[in-house]
């Protein structure tokens, strides 16, 4: 990979509050095109680490580049490479959004015949046409996430560097945003932060998981669970036969070759005679189990890939990393705060 | 100089859409009338006198509202976050701050020339000379401007707009009563307190209708040091 490839590359970066280490010592590189999540604990130094990006704070040492310009030499010229959406939407209230977007495209530097333009095309692009001529203030949270992300976008930025853009919103505003976010892909390099590893699970081609100003674990989904995880947990709905003994079920299935549990859920759809449950295994027999269902006369109804396992390897990773911290900050006197 | 226009412009919208604009411009314009109606109006002064007193009156309006408009130019934007939007956008820091500075300017403008109805009265109904009207209202734009960049400055240091109020009323107070002080040390510090003093030494000319370089140049000098000193502030805060 050439340096021209990388949008992001970060080296060694540190960066302390006062006493506090916020990051350290963090390093990552990020390739054009990709869609990454980043993903921490609540104090983990997402936060820090995208506004260090954005060229909205000074690391305190390190080296981080955008598009190959370093931060601290040349900020304007990566300030013009970035679209940066905080956690917050950075919105003027009394402004209607066509304005708003217009105010945000002059002052990254769109000339007026481009300008009215590309305010369209990302009006259209972040479904915000329906309310273009709305007050930014009578707008609801989804839609405020919409606009700021639409302003982060408005220059056509290499990177688009999102906060938390799916905190707060509502279930269908959250598959909404997703797509939003996946299609952004293909123009720009998108990085994400969010603190649920399902948020950007299905959005992002890569995870970067930090914990206590370190990536602790770097790969797709698959490959953080094929390297963390040791076999496989499934979900399965089943329909029993009516009067089945389910105790004898529960202790059958639990001797079959490779299952190594088996935890009764809370029932996933309502119906008569339905199981939910979940299988532990040490390795992939999911083929094994159906056929034992099947044998037993239970109508298989559905049977899923437990995102639950992944979430549990993340929060594993983010404890073990708050330990470590706490025990290298104890060793070095330093008595560093707990974010 | 042209991005500092745009975010000009955009402040102008806000200055316009708010209430505080319109209530700020209200009140200057009340207070300003009232006081020519009791003060100027009411006594038996010659013309030039019931003038002088009238921008005696306004420069206290023009000095007030001064800070009110400036105290929440940067401090807001940070309050709401916006600031963001300044600082990850490839605005330098001198156009944020001339920006801001440029609307404020232009607003201070507008509410000042509609206090110009009473002079008018006077130019009408007395004998005044134009050239007072017009030297008078010169040191009544050049000692907003003044107060206009001590308030931006206050308002760089906060992200509170009450405290930045606070600061720029407290700097502008101290400017004024250096005159006082003035009186009360000797020579040679009396000359420079007095010349250091915003008001009373400073515009007095203006109000009789004397236009005096030293004096527009100490405005031009205190309003120059005011955005240098933002300009430096919002630059050391942008990377913190």
């Amino acid at each position: 990979m050439t340096s021209e490839d990388k949008v992001i590359e970060i080296r060694d970066l540190y960066k302390y509050y006062g006493e506090r280490r916020a990051l350290g010592a963090l390093s990552f590189t990020i390739e054009s095109g990709q869609i990454i999540g980043l993903l921490g604990l609540n104090g983990a130094g997402k936060t820090t680490t995208l506004r260090i990006l954005a060229c909205d704070l000074l690391p305190t040492s390190g080296t981080v580049r955008v598009g190959g310009v370093d931060v601290v030499s040349d900020p304007d010229a990566v300030r013009a490479k970035i679209g940066y959406l905080p956690d917050s939407p950075p919105l003027y209230p009394e402004m209607t959004v066509r304005e708003y977007l217009r105010f945000a495209g002059k002052i990254r530097g769109l000339k007026r015949a481009q300008l009215t333009q590309r305010v369209d095309e990302v009006i259209q692009l972040t479904e915000l046409g329906a309310v273009r001529d709305d007050r930014i203030a009578t707008l609801s949270h989804g839609f405020r996430q919409r606009v700021g992300i639409a302003q982060a976008i408005v220059h056509r930025p290499q990177l688009v560097v999102l906060d938390e853009p799916i905190s707060g919103l509502d279930p269908v505003q959250i598959v909404e945003m997703r797509e939003l976010v996946r299609s952004l892909g293909g123009e720009h390099t998108v990085i994400i932060s969010s603190h649920i590893l399902s948020e950007i699970s299905e959005t992002c081609d890569r995870i970067l998981v930090i914990g206590e100003g370190t990536i602790i674990a770097d790969g797709s989904e698959a490959e953080l669970g094929a390297r963390w995880l040791s076999g496989m947990r499934v979900e399965i709905v089943a329909r029993h036969a009516a009067g089945a003994d389910l105790a004898q079920f529960w202790e059958s299935i639990r001797r079959l070759q490779g299952v190594l549990d088996i935890t009764p859920r809370e029932p996933r759809e309502q119906g008569t005679n339905l199981l939910t449950f979940e299988v532990q295994m040490d390795r992939d027999v999911r083929e094994s189990v159906v056929a034992f269902l099947v044998e037993r006369g239970l109508g298989v109804l559905q049977l899923s890939r437990s995102h639950r396992d992944l979430e549990d390897v993340f929060l594993q990773l983010s404890g073990s990393a708050a330990v470590a911290a706490s025990n290298s900050n104890q060793g070095n006197g330093q008595g560093e705060a707990t974010p | 100089m042209n991005q500092a226009l745009i975010l000009a412009r955009r402040e102008l919208g806000a200055f316009v859409r708010s209430p505080l604009g319109a209530a700020i411009v209200a009140s200057v314009l009340l207070i300003d009338g009232i006081l020519f109606y009791w003060q100027a109006l009411a006594e038996k002064l010659l013309s030039a006198e019931v003038l002088e007193q009238f921008f005696y009156n306004a420069s206290g309006t023009t000095m007030i509202a001064g800070i009110v408009l400036s105290m929440r130019l940067l401090a807001e934007e940070r309050q709401m976050g916006t600031f963001t939007l300044l600082n990850t956008s490839p605005l330098g820091e001198r156009e944020i701050v001339l920006g801001k500075y440029i609307a404020a300017v232009v607003m201070l403008g507008i509410m000042t020339l509609l206090t110009a109805y009473m002079p008018l009265l006077i130019f009408v109904n007395g004998k005044v000379s134009i050239g007072h009207i017009l030297v008078g209202y010169t040191g009544l734009l050049l000692l907003g401007s003044a107060t206009l960049a001590i308030g931006l400055f206050a308002s760089s240091l906060t992200a509170s707009t009450v405290v930045a109020g606070i600061i720029a009323a407290a700097i502008t107070g101290a400017l004024i009563l250096t005159w006082a002080l003035a009186r009360a040390v000797d020579a040679p510090l009396n000359a420079v307190l007095a010349g250091m003093a915003l008001h009373h030494q400073n515009f007095k000319p203006f109000m009789s209708g004397t236009l005096d370089f030293g004096c527009v140049t100490y405005y031009l000098m205190v309003t120059l040091f005011f955005l240098v000193a933002a300009t430096k502030m919002v630059e050391a805060r942008r990377w913190r």
